[in-house]
């Protein structure tokens, strides 16, 4: 297992293929990026997830595992050394399971939505919502997994980046210390964690990436 | 191993999952029976988010989602393994049921009730997904090998209740000479103990179907 070759085929702009980065980084694994833009359809994305033709994909050694939650229970299940990403206990794993299928789906009707207020109104929902989720996950610790970060950290902490960014453009709060505090403490704690410094992108940064990567794919259309 | 009761519809796949999956760990269990449409005060008691079944009650913790309760069980009782043991083979078992649930069972449903332009969108979209699909289970018995496993429970709704929606509606999508291999998995599938003892009764569906204007969630 820890010999074969890992490649992660995918983008640092997207939070799906960050969920894989802070999976790798909790396990101490090292593995190679693959750049890879979906829209352009490479082949080697073609291959390896010929049904969904999506980022992320992780490659060990020649065996493809596609969609980021189950590339990262893979992770998980396949590295046991280090620590552990999803609960222990089965009650918790599942409580754990039951907010990344919500929050997931949250994101997929808000991608679905045409209208700027309908996304939002979607994306302001869902952290109500997880408001009352950290409370119970977290039972008064730092993060959603407890003491160190898990899960739930991983699936909904990737998209930290991204509400900053959409706040920035929007002149918006969706992280709001009057509507949410706890889940703002905790973005906060995430960011400064020092082991996930490297993953969590600067909302700046990703702001300028996603705009040279909106000029690139328009002269790609245009060709 | 404590309480367990399952709250849920006669007619839903996504219930029978859950029941499947119980029997198939040997766990007595107490099916409740609600008011679906309505909302019974359980429901929004044990799942005040989606307020959909099935919920399973086990020592008075409740889980919902069917995918999610599947995990659960298979994790909380011994027995045969729901999902393999390998983790190569739980990915890949986690993404076909991902793809049933996420891609087929939509694209069915809407196939299924839909009309005119967004039907045939809908009938081109699910014949993808099945044609996938049956690729996937040729020349096996079932997703999981030689044995059933979480793919063919979760994608039960497939060779039970889409059939028989599938004729009552004048489809026709789900037919022997389009997809031979997910014909013979289905018939496989509903002849197995744990599932048999599951299925509602055809004709009760039937009358249910033709009973609906609207689109069954759970169809």
């Amino acid at each position: 297992m820890a010999t074969s070759s890992v490649k992660l085929l995918g983008a640092r702009q997207s939070p799906f293929v960050n969920r894989v980065v802070m999976a790798l980084l909790m396990k101490s694994i090292n593995y190679e990026l693959v750049e890879m833009n979906p829209y352009l359809k490479p082949e080697l994305l073609i291959k390896t997830n010929p049904v969904h033709k999506k980022i992320p994909v992780l490659l060990h050694g020649d065996r493809p595992i596609c969609e980021s939650l189950i590339i990262v229970q893979y992770i998980d299940e396949a590295w046991t050394n280090g620590p552990s990403i999803l609960p222990t206990d089965p009650y918790d794993c599942a409580i754990a399971r039951f907010w990344a299928a919500f929050f997931d789906d949250k994101i997929r009707e808000a991608e679905g939505e045409d209208a700027k207020e309908l996304v939002l109104e979607k994306i302001f929902e869902a952290f109500v919502l997880l408001e009352e989720a950290f409370i119970n996950c977290s039972k008064g610790k730092a993060f959603f997994g407890g003491d160190s970060v898990g899960y739930l950290d991983i699936v909904v902490g990737s998209f930290v980046v991204y509400i900053r960014v959409a706040e920035m453009m929007n002149g918006i709060k969706i992280l709001d210390e009057t509507k949410t505090p706890r889940l703002v403490g905790w973005a906060e704690r995430l960011y400064s964690d020092s082991s996930l410094k490297d993953v969590l992108m600067d909302p700046q940064l990703l702001l300028e990436q996603l705009k040279r990567f909106q000029a690139m794919m328009s002269e790609a259309a245009s060709d | 191993m404590g309480e367990v009761k399952v709250i849920g519809g006669w007619f839903s796949p996504f219930v029978k999952r859950v029941e499947m999956a119980l029997k198939m760990k040997g766990v007595e269990y107490e099916y409740i029976e609600v008011d679906v449409v309505n909302k019974s005060p359980l429901l929004l008691q044990h799942n005040p988010i989606h307020k959909k079944v099935p919920v399973l009650l086990h020592d008075g913790k409740s889980i919902v989602e069917s995918a999610v309760i599947l995990e659960y069980i298979d994790e909380v009782w011994e027995g045969p393994n729901i999902l393999p043991k390998d983790p190569y083979e739980r990915a890949m078992a986690r993404f076909w049921a991902n793809f049933i649930d996420e891609k087929c069972a939509p694209a069915t449903r809407k196939a299924l009730w839909s009309r005119g332009e967004e039907r045939e969108k809908a009938v081109e979209e699910a014949t993808q997904g099945l044609k996938i699909l049956e690729s996937e289970v040729k020349g096996k018995k079932f997703f999981g090998g030689d044995q059933i496993g979480y793919v063919d429970i979760i994608g039960c709704f497939l060779a039970y209740w889409f059939p028989i929606v599938d004729q009552v509606v004048g489809l026709h999508l789900f037919t022997q000479d389009k997809f031979p291999s997910l014909c013979k998995w289905a018939d496989e599938l509903c002849d197995n103990e744990f599932i048999k003892e599951c299925l509602p009764d055809k004709e009760r569906l039937v009358d249910r179907v033709r009973g609906h204007s609207q689109a069954p969630r759970s169809l």
